[in-house]
């Protein structure tokens, strides 16, 4: 395994700049989630690094050494696409030794056996080992996917949205997994999604992405807890940040324009009156919808709350963030 | 707008049976789900309901009058289907107008009519654009629209939301619900996403192989789900399920397995044999007190929680807790369940058990 450096890397597509001097460390043995709508130059990141595109200008160093003149078998990556794609013809045991019988790599057929064994058990699919790709179920087919990744030894591992075609369960179960694959092997791994879940839940850094720049990298918890901007306040949490104007409630700092509040950082009981629009009782959370002064705000409260359209309630923010004109936090 | 009632509906395909003796009430103004995983038989509930498809046998009742045999036409309600179809060489206007001007309405009234529906929607500064430069939102108002427009007895939308991106859904989402709360037209409305369901829904019936599961409250279902499958359906982490194999006696507010005493609700039945004790993540607190002990496999923040899977005697646990408590990969803790909000089943019926927390919700024969 090895680190991953971006240096100013740009990269366009006719007029649209995907990355525009995009500059980002990816160390060694880090789980990096690169969060972004679409178009931010996610998945242009990935494939920049697995040689798939080139850069315009910059610098992609693997393990300290430049790789931009190389092609994507000398970078020594591995790239798993959101679609499986795998040899119909084959049988499982088949598609995951085939990145090992490359002529590059060489690699002895008693090896090749004991990593496919190796990687099945990891993914928990050595009883289909003997079946053809083709009757195997999505679930089964994805993990396939990942498992022709995680035989190989890169230096790298490239995910872009691999979950996402899956269902809601499996998701669950491969995140856990994925996540276990990573402390375990000691893997780099870059990952590109749109799920935050995904992203809160298994990165040990989250890269922001907007408009093909970097406009934060840390940990989940400081993006959610300590973001840079507007932009990124919104990235993280469910139900989303409240946005209203800094006026709206007293206590703002000069320079504020907007106030930005999770749904759980609103005290109820003193403070100003909103009406309640709705109520959505989640079973594990009720959801109140608020309108104060025409503005619409989202708060927790109690399961079983007595609230009911119509009713007021008194609000007043218990831990606000606050951003000036151009969107940037103030501190 | 109406009452819809469903009475013991059953349709076949030759030997497939998609709906097998589905019975519930969808009461006039509600926002209702027909929720369960595919192949269970909602959509065919649907397409009966609108007379695209005859039942077998059984009876649907809109406003009191018996319709189960009636084409489509003449039951006077709107579909609303994933992919919505709209006339690509007509305006917006013109799509809005046409089952007015196919009705023969007379045209000032149309044009009054597509201006009322237009502002309810919004979408008055698109009404003479072309629809096929309009965005995936607009398209999908214009549908509703269309649908709107005619003033039906209900709304029928199978998966409305089914083809948009994430953010977008969550958008349009909130915005059909309080659509129907301006308008108040009872809409029945199919999904497999429970949260979707959880959220836009007054009323909930989960289905499962042609089977009615659960009917009720979005808040009744998942805290008194009467079924394993509906306990596991709804909820995200679902359910834990405890197995184990014991005993409860009529009145018990208590059972015992691996060696501890754990809280139920007080059981109204009297069962033996193999049990399941469920309870949602949220009713488990991590606590050194608790000699139930269980290690921690893995942990996922969520910004203000986290879940935390833990291995225990009785199979894998998710716990939801706060993200500021500890909780370490390898380690062994204590669990506490709060017992007043537990379900217990019946492995082999797969049936909840009925007690104090799920009477009068949950009825079995």
């Amino acid at each position: 395994m090895a680190d991953v450096v971006l240096q100013d890397v740009t990269k366009s597509f006719g007029a649209t700049r995907a990355t525009d001097g995009l500059t980002m460390e990816i160390a060694d043995g880090a789980f990096v989630v690169l969060l972004g709508p679409t178009g931010a130059g996610k998945t242009t990141t990935l494939r920049l690094i697995s040689g798939l595109e080139r850069p315009d200008s910059g610098d992609i160093r693997i393990d300290g050494r430049s790789v931009v003149g190389e092609t994507p078998a000398q970078r020594d990556v591995a790239m798993v696409f959101q679609q499986y794609s795998l040899y119909p013809h084959m049988s499982v045991r088949q598609n995951l030794a085939f990145p090992l019988r490359s002529p590059i790599l060489k690699t002895p057929e008693d090896e090749i056996e004991r990593k496919v064994r190796e990687v099945a058990e990891v993914l928990q699919i050595t009883a289909k080992l003997d079946n053809k790709a083709t009757a195997l179920s999505g679930g089964e087919m994805q993990r396939v996917s990942i498992g022709r990744a995680l035989v190989r030894d890169p230096a790298i591992y490239l995910m872009d949205e691999p979950l996402s075609s899956l269902d809601a369960k499996l998701r669950a179960e491969l995140r856990i997994e994925l996540k276990r694959i990573h402390a375990s092997l000691g893997a780099t791994l870059l990952y590109v999604t749109h799920d935050q879940i995904e992203a809160m839940t298994m990165a040990t850094s989250v890269g922001v992405l907007d408009a093909g720049r970097l406009v934060q990298f840390g940990t989940p918890r400081e993006i959610y807890e300590e973001p840079v901007s507007l932009y990124v306040a919104g990235r993280l949490g469910l139900p989303r940040i409240n946005v209203l104007p800094a006026g709206l409630f007293a206590g703002a700092p000069a320079g504020a324009k907007s106030i930005g509040l999770r749904p759980e950082h609103i005290g109820h009981g003193e403070g100003k009156p909103a009406t309640v629009d709705r109520v959505e009782q989640l079973g594990d959370q009720a959801r109140l919808h608020l309108s104060l002064d025409g503005h619409q705000i989202v708060t927790l409260t109690d399961l079983h709350t007595d609230l009911k359209q119509g009713d007021t309630v008194r609000i007043q923010p218990r831990s606000a963030l606050y951003f000036d004109a151009s969107g940037d936090r103030i501190r | 707008m109406a009452e819809i009632r469903i009475q013991n509906l059953r349709k076949e395909f030759g030997d497939f049976v998609a709906v097998q003796s589905s019975s519930f009430t969808i009461e006039d103004g509600e926002f209702f789900m027909l929720l369960g995983p595919s192949g269970c038989g909602k959509t065919t509930t649907l397409r009966m309901i609108a007379g695209l498809e005859l039942p077998t046998s059984g009876e649907i009742y809109i406003d009191r009058e018996e319709v189960s045999q009636r084409p489509a036409s003449h039951r006077d309600i709107a579909f609303v289907f994933q992919m919505f179809a709209l006339y690509p060489h007509m305006n917006v206007r013109k799509n809005i107008s046409y089952p007015l001007v196919s009705q023969r309405m007379p045209r000032d009234q149309i044009r009054r009519k597509v201006a009322e529906v237009a502002g309810i929607l919004g979408i008055e500064d698109i009404l003479d654009s072309p629809v096929s430069g309009l965005s995936g939102g607009d398209r999908q108002r214009v549908a509703l629209g269309r649908a709107i427009v005619r003033d039906p007895k209900c709304f029928l939308m199978d998966e409305p939301l089914g083809a948009l991106d994430a953010e977008f859904r969550e958008r349009m989402s909130e915005e059909l619900r309080s659509l129907h709360d301006r308008m108040g037209a009872t809409t029945v409305y199919v999904t497999h996403d429970q949260l979707e369901a959880m959220q836009m829904g007054d009323k909930i019936v989960v289905m499962n192989q042609g089977v009615v599961e659960q009917f009720g409250t979005p808040q009744d279902i998942y805290d008194k789900p009467a079924t394993m499958f509906v306990a596991d359906f709804i909820g995200s982490p679902s359910m834990n399920f405890l197995r184990f194999h014991g005993s409860v006696e009529a009145g018990a507010t208590t059972v015992a397995f691996h060696q501890q005493t754990m809280d139920i609700p007080a059981s109204h039945e009297t069962i033996a044999g193999d049990l399941v004790y469920g309870v949602r993540p949220e009713q488990i607190r991590l606590s050194d007190a608790s000699s139930y002990r269980a290690e921690v496999v893995a942990t996922e923040y969520l910004g203000t929680t986290q879940i935390v899977t833990l291995k225990t005697f009785e199979g894998a646990v998710k716990a939801r807790i706060p993200s500021g408590q500890a909780a370490k990969v390898g380690t062994s803790v204590g669990l506490e369940f709060n017992g007043s909000t537990v379900t217990l089943f019946d492995r082999s019926s797969g049936r909840a058990i009925r007690s104090a927390l799920n009477q009068g919700v949950v009825s079995h024969g």
